[in-house]
């Protein structure tokens, strides 16, 4: 019981951490809670097929297609929270306004729920497969008793909603007004700790062989097997012994996401209405 | 971002391996063997057999590792080209039994 309660408790915070994080991100945003939702359900289903294929899925790309698969969807995740800051660059103002006049609901914030519902769903997908896979071993070899399993299943889940949740509600006691400043800074890390993690499953599956050698080694400072190590990689990318093409790609995703926010994401002017072509 | 993978994905060339693939299987929740010897500084494929009926996830902190095989299927884990010292692993869903170590030789 206590193995699954465990296993249970890591994966869930993992995963819940990135939807504490999305749904501040999005605070006072109409409809948000249903896509949110749409993304969890999204992910359950995905991390169903995922284990009951774990050995289809392997055998993809001479092997390689379980580390392939893994890369793609956190690279697609990289993506969407660009998008996602990108877009909040140029609005945000305007979000925290209208989240400030109170009993008005944000209605800027619509554009991105979708991307933010895709990176809800590949989290809960990756962290969700491991549990998927575990918990259906332990059934099959019959070793623990289903009900003893199913409470520490239980626990672990409520254990690992529970901390993302205080992570939430700790992030809205931050005043509108900077809010969406600090969610921004969080998507940022973020997308850059799940591309160094991409980069990791690319030279695992072989198609990176370049820049390997470990460049530090922090393990005596912090271990990534501990909890605290666990929950700073997941949020912010840590990893205790990095080698050149994960610095690299962390860095890079970094200035990407910087560089498109102050040129793409630049404020928009004060609304003022455009009258359309042919009134 | 983009531009950085597709140029590494262009080098794809395989570094050389000093051998063929290590056999490793896993059997009872148990690898066989426990200690897998390769040599400091050269790159590695451990080709794990796994002989149970459920799936297991091999995973090692230290050698940057996660790659989960099937039950009774087989799966390469590739290992990088590492300094000499041991680099423990472990099989994640039976940690209890399932645990190994790779030694680096000079």
């Amino acid at each position: 019981m206590l193995s699954a309660l465990l296993i249970v408790f890591r994966e869930v915070i993992e995963a819940g951490l990135i939807v504490g994080i999305v749904l501040a991100a999005t605070k006072g945003v109409p409809r948000r809670s249903w896509f949110v939702t749409l993304g969890v359900i999204g992910g359950v289903l995905g991390a169903c097929l995922v284990a009951a294929f774990a050995g289809e899925l392997a055998s993809l790309f001479q092997g390689s297609g379980q580390e392939l698969f893994n890369a793609s969807i956190l690279l697609l995740a990289v993506a969407m929270l660009t998008w996602h800051n990108v877009w909040m660059a140029s609005h945000g103002r305007e979000m925290a306004r209208e989240l400030k006049a109170a009993g008005h609901a944000v209605t800027t914030g619509k554009r991105t729920l979708a991307a933010l519902a895709i990176v809800v769903g590949v989290a809960v997908l990756r962290e969700g497969s491991e549990v998927v896979l575990f918990l259906y071993g332990i059934v099959a070899q019959g070793g623990t008793s289903n009900a003893a399993l199913a409470l520490g299943g239980v626990l672990g889940c409520v254990a690992g909603a529970g901390v993302s949740a205080l992570m939430y509600f700790g992030l809205l006691t931050i005043p509108a007004n900077r809010l969406f400043a600090v969610t921004s800074g969080l998507i940022t890390l973020l997308a850059a700790g799940m591309a160094a993690q991409a980069v990791l499953f690319l030279q695992n599956g072989g198609y990176i062989n370049i820049l390997s050698d470990t460049v530090w080694n922090t393990s005596w400072l912090l271990s990534e097997d501990g909890i605290a190590g666990r929950l700073l990689h997941t949020l912010i990318g840590y990893s205790e012994a990095p080698d050149g093409a994960q610095i690299i790609a962390y860095l890079a995703a970094i200035a990407l996401m910087l560089g498109l926010m102050r040129t793409v994401g630049k404020p928009a002017p004060r609304s003022v209405p455009v009258p359309q072509a042919g009134e | 971002m983009k531009k950085f993978l597709a140029a590494s994905l262009l080098l794809i060339a395989e570094p050389g391996l000093a051998d063929g693939p290590i056999a490793v299987t896993l059997q009872n929740h148990k690898f066989s063997p426990a200690e897998i010897h390769v040599k400091a500084n050269t790159p590695a494929v451990i080709a794990l057999t796994n002989k149970d009926a459920t799936a297991e996830e091999f995973d090692s902190t230290s050698l940057k590792v996660e790659k989960v095989v099937a039950g009774n299927s087989s799966g390469n884990v590739r290992i990088r080209a590492l300094d000499p010292g041991r680099y423990p692993f472990m099989g994640e869903y039976h940690s209890e039994s399932a645990q190994g170590v790779v030694v680096a030789d000079k």
